[in-house]
C-alpha cells in the first residue's frame, strides 16, 4: 500500500528542484521581520529616504503623458530612451559603450540568471568568490553548475588562487564557463577590489579565455569620494557587466541591466524574450522619468551619507562591544560587514538563541555552496537606523558571549545538523 | 459571531503559525460563510485589537512559547473572552515535554527513560562527567531535544556519545533545558483527539515515515519528502492502543477541544509516549487536518462546531 506525500508531483520535478525544500533558517527570519527585532539579516535599500511626493509626480506624469505606452508591452531588450540613460549612470564607474550593448532586465538578478542560461550547460564550472552573493548562487544552482569558490584577501578576489582554481579545474577535464567577481563593496565581504587587483583579474580571464561576470549593484554607494572603475571599463569584449537602481533608486522597480559584447547580448535578448517577453515598460519609462526630471546624482549623496552614518555606527558598536576574537570587514561603501565569530563557534546554531534576543543575522553557510562559512555572519546596516544598529550589536554581543560559555562547556559549538533548504531571508524581509 | 483567528508572534515557529492561522481562518470562512472572521497577529496591539474586534471566539493557533505555554490563554480567561482549545494549564503541563512524560508515565503509560538538564548543569558539574552519565544511564542511540517548543527544532538523534555534544548546543540554541531521551525505534504514529460534544475521541492514526532519518523541520513542512499512512499500518489491537493512549494524555493533561498525542511503536507492539500537541499545527502538511479528513471531518467545520458550543 502506498502511503500518501501530500503532493501528487513529487516523482516530476526535475533534478534542479530538489535543494527547494523548507528551512528552519527561512523560519527564524520569520520572526526577523517583526519590528521587536532588530534585523541585520536583509539587505533592503532604505527606499523612506527617497523624495516621495517628487516620486508621485513622476509616476503621475508617466501615466499621464505616456500612459498609452508605459502599459503596453515593450521592446525585449528595453526602452531605447531608458538605454541611453542607463549610460548616463555606467559612465560614472568609467563603463562607455553602445545603447545597442545593454539590455534591460527584471533586477540585474534576472540579468545573471540570463547570462547563465545562456553559458551554461549543468556540470560546467562556474568560479565564485569565498564568500559570494547567495542570489548568483541560487542561479548557478538552479542551473546545476559545478560552483567552485576562490579564496579572497583583503583586496578581493587572489590572483593566485584564481589562476591555481583555473589551472586544477583544467586538469580535471572540465570546462569553465565563467569567472564571476563583485569587484566594488561585496556582498557579503565587504571588501572592494583595488585597480590593480581588478587589472590582475581580468588579465587572468583573458589569458585563459574565460568570460568575467561583473556584478555591480553597489558601485555608487561608496563612501570615499571617486567611485571605483568597473572591470569592464577595462575590456568590452571580455566582460558582462550587471547593474542595478534597485541601490541607486529602489529595489522595487525591479529595473537593472547588463552591458554586454554584441553576440552575447543578441543571446541574452532571445532569452529574456523567451523568460518574461519584456521587462516592464511601467517601471522602465517611471525610471526613465526620474533620471530625466529629478536630481538622481543628488539623490545618490543622500543615500552614500545615510549608508555611510549606518556604517559608522555598526563599527563602533562592533568595537565597542564585540567580545575578544571577532573580527570584521571594514565596508568603504556597500551594505555589509562580514564577521568571523571566535574560534569554535557556529553562527547557524546559534541564530535561534539570537532571533529569541531579538537580533538577526545571516548566517554564512548562505553564501557558499560547499558547507564553508559556519564561523560566519553577515551583519547588514542599510536599513536599520543608527540607534537600533548600536542595540542590535549590543543584543548580538550578549548572544556570542553565551555562545563562547557553551563552547568552553562543551569544547565544541559545531552543530550536529545543518540545516538544509534556504538560508538566507526571502527578499521582502529585513 | 465574530471570531478572532490568533497567529503569528515571536517563537521559532512562528511561519507555521501563520500558515495555520490562514488556512483555518479559509476555512471557517467557507464553513460559516455568516460570521465574520479576522485574522491578527500576537503583539504589542493584542489587548487593543481584542478591545477594538471584540470578539465571541478567539481560536489560538500559535506554536511554541505564549502560544502553547498557557500564558495567552490565561489571559483570555482574565479577560472573560471565550476561546478553542485547551486551558492555561493544560496547555502548560502539555508544553513541558518532561512534566507532560512524568505525568503520563505516572498513570502507566510507556515512555522512554529520559534526563532533564538545564544548561548550567554542564557547566556546574562538568559536560564530560554529565555526557557520560547520560551514556551509562539513557545508552546510544538517543535523542536530544529541548524541553519546550515544536516542528522538531533543535532535536536531533544522537549516535555515539562523540556527537552529544553538538547535539546539546543544537537543542541549548532553543531552550535553557534538554531533554535527553532513549530513542526507541519502530513506527512513528500521531494520534488525533477531538472532543467536540464533551466526550473526546480519537482520530484515525496517522503513520509518518520521512525520507531521512528524523521527521525533522524540512521533512514537516515540504511537501513529498515525507510519506504519510493514514490508517496507520498497524494491527487493530496495536491502533486501538494507540489510540488509549491519546485518550488517556489528553484527559491526563487536562486538554480540551483537540490535541495531538505523538507515539512510537516498536517491534513488541508497545507504545511509547513521546509528546502531546495541545495546538496542534494544520498548515498544507500538518497531521491533524490528515486525521480528519480520514474520519471525514472538514477542519473548517470541526472548529465551527466547537466554537459554536
Amino acid at each position: 500500500m502506498a502511503g500518501s506525500r501530500l503532493d501528487p508531483w513529487v516523482e516530476h520535478y526535475a533534478v534542479r528542484a530538489r535543494g527547494m525544500t523548507a528551512s528552519e533558517i527561512r523560519a527564524l527570519f520569520s520572526v526577523a521581520s517583526r519590528p521587536e527585532v532588530v534585523s541585520l539579516a536583509g539587505g533592503m535599500p532604505y527606499v523612506s529616504a527617497l523624495d516621495m511626493d517628487s516620486l508621485a509626480d513622476t509616476v503621475a506624469a508617466v501615466i499621464r503623458e505616456s500612459g498609452a505606452q508605459a502599459l503596453q508591452y515593450g521592446s525585449g531588450q528595453g526602452d531605447v530612451t531608458l538605454r541611453e540613460q542607463i549610460l548616463e549612470v555606467t559612465g560614472e564607474v568609467g563603463v562607455r559603450a553602445h545603447p545597442d550593448d545593454i539590455i534591460v532586465t527584471t533586477g540585474s538578478q534576472m540579468a545573471l540568471d540570463l547570462v547563465t542560461r545562456v553559458f551554461c550547460d549543468p556540470g560546467d564550472v562556474v568560479l565564485v568568490e569565498s564568500p559570494s552573493y547567495v542570489g548568483a548562487l541560487g542561479v548557478f544552482r538552479a542551473y546545476q553548475c559545478d560552483v567552485r569558490h576562490v579564496a579572497m584577501d583583503e583586496n578581493g578576489l587572489d590572483p593566485v588562487a584564481l589562476q591555481q582554481a583555473i589551472d586544477d579545474v583544467r586538469a580535471a577535464g572540465k570546462r569553465i564557463k565563467v569567472i564571476y567577481t563583485i569587484p566594488s563593496f561585496h556582498n557579503p565581504a565587504g571588501i572592494s577590489q583595488d585597480q590593480k587587483r581588478r587589472e590582475q583579474i581580468l588579465a587572468i580571464a583573458q589569458n585563459n579565455g574565460i568570460l568575467l561576470l561583473e556584478d555591480d549593484p553597489y558601485g555608487l554607494l561608496g563612501f570615499e569620494g571617486v567611485a571605483p572603475q568597473a572591470i569592464r571599463a577595462l575590456d568590452d569584449q571580455g566582460v558582462v557587466y550587471l547593474g542595478s537602481f534597485s541601490k541607486t533608486i529602489a529595489s522595487g522597480l525591479r529595473v537593472g541591466w547588463a552591458v554586454a559584447p554584441h553576440g552575447v547580448r543578441e543571446k541574452l535578448v532571445l532569452a529574456a524574450e523567451a523568460a518574461t517577453l519584456c521587462p516592464s515598460n511601467y517601471a522602465q519609462l517611471t525610471v526613465s522619468q526620474y533620471l530625466a526630471t529629478q536630481p538622481w546624482r543628488q539623490q545618490v549623496k543622500v543615500f552614500q551619507e545615510i549608508y555611510r552614518e549606518r556604517r559608522d555606527a555598526l563599527l563602533e558598536s562592533l568595537q565597542a562591544m564585540m567580545p575578544e576574537g571577532t573580527r570584521w570587514t571594514i565596508p568603504a561603501g556597500g551594505f555589509y560587514s562580514w564577521v568571523t565569530l571566535p574560534a569554535g563557534l557556529d553562527a547557524t546554531s546559534m541564530l535561534p538563541r539570537a532571533v529569541a534576543a531579538l537580533v538577526a543575522y545571516v548566517p554564512g553557510t548562505g553564501f557558499y555552496v560547499d558547507g564553508q562559512g559556519r564561523q560566519n555572519l553577515r551583519l547588514s546596516y542599510c536599513y536599520p537606523e543608527p540607534d537600533r544598529i548600536r542595540e542590535g550589536v549590543r543584543r548580538l554581543a550578549g548572544v556570542i558571549e553565551t555562545e563562547l560559555e557553551l563552547a568552553q562547556t562543551f569544547g565544541t559549538a559545531e552543530s550536529l545538523h545543518q540545516p538544509t533548504g534556504e538560508s538566507t531571508p526571502a527578499p521582502d524581509l529585513a | 459571531m465574530r471570531v478572532l483567528v490568533l497567529a503569528g508572534g515571536l517563537s521559532p515557529e512562528r511561519d507555521v503559525s501563520l500558515r495555520s492561522g490562514r488556512r483555518v481562518a479559509e476555512a471557517l470562512r467557507v464553513a460559516r460563510p455568516e460570521w465574520e472572521v479576522a485574522e491578527a497577529d500576537v503583539d504589542a496591539q493584542l489587548l487593543d485589537t481584542l478591545t477594538r474586534q471584540s470578539p465571541d471566539v478567539v481560536v489560538p493557533l500559535l506554536h511554541g512559547a505564549a502560544g502553547e505555554d498557557g500564558s495567552l490563554r490565561d489571559l483570555l480567561d482574565a479577560l472573560g473572552i471565550a476561546y478553542v482549545g485547551t486551558d492555561g494549564a493544560g496547555g502548560r503541563m502539555a508544553f513541558d515535554k518532561p512534566v507532560a512524560s512524568t505525568l503520563v508515565r505516572g498513570a502507566g503509560v510507556s515512555v522512554p527513560a529520559f534526563l532533564v538538564l538545564p544548561q548550567a548543569t554542564f557547566r556546574e558539574l562538568g559536560a564530560a562527567r554529565v555526557m557520560s552519565a547520560i551514556g551509562a544511564h539513557i545508552g546510544f542511540p538517543l535523542v536530544v531535544k529541548p524541553t519546550r517548543g515544536g516542528s522538531a527544532l533543535g532535536v536531533a538523534i544522537v549516535q555515539t556519545e562523540a556527537e552529544l555534544p553538538a547535539a546539546l548546543v543544537g537543542a541549548f540554541s532553543y531552550a535553557d533545558t534538554a531533554m535527553v531521551q532513549a530513542f526507541v525505534g519502530g513506527t512513528e504514529i500521531a494520534a488525533g483527539v477531538i472532543d467536540i460534544d464533551g466526550v473526546p475521541t480519537a482520530l484515525p492514526l496517522v503513520e509518518i515515515v520521512p525520507d531521512g532519518a528524523l521527521y525533522d523541520y524540512t521533512a514537516r513542512y515540504t511537501a513529498g519528502t515525507t510519506e504519510f499512512f493514514c490508517p496507520a499500518r498497524v494491527d487493530d489491537s496495536v491502533a486501538a492502543r494507540v489510540q488509549e493512549v491519546a485518550l488517556r494524555a489528553h484527559a491526563l493533561l487536562g486538554l480540551r477541544h483537540l490535541s495531538r498525542t505523538d507515539v512510537i511503536v516498536d517491534a513488541a507492539g508497545t507504545v511509547w509516549f513521546l509528546e502531546t500537541n495541545a495546538a496542534p499545527g494544520m498548515t498544507e502538511t500538518s497531521l491533524m487536518p490528515q486525521a480528519l479528513a480520514a474520519a471525514e471531518l472538514d477542519a473548517g467545520e470541526t472548529i465551527a462546531r466547537i466554537i459554536a458550543r
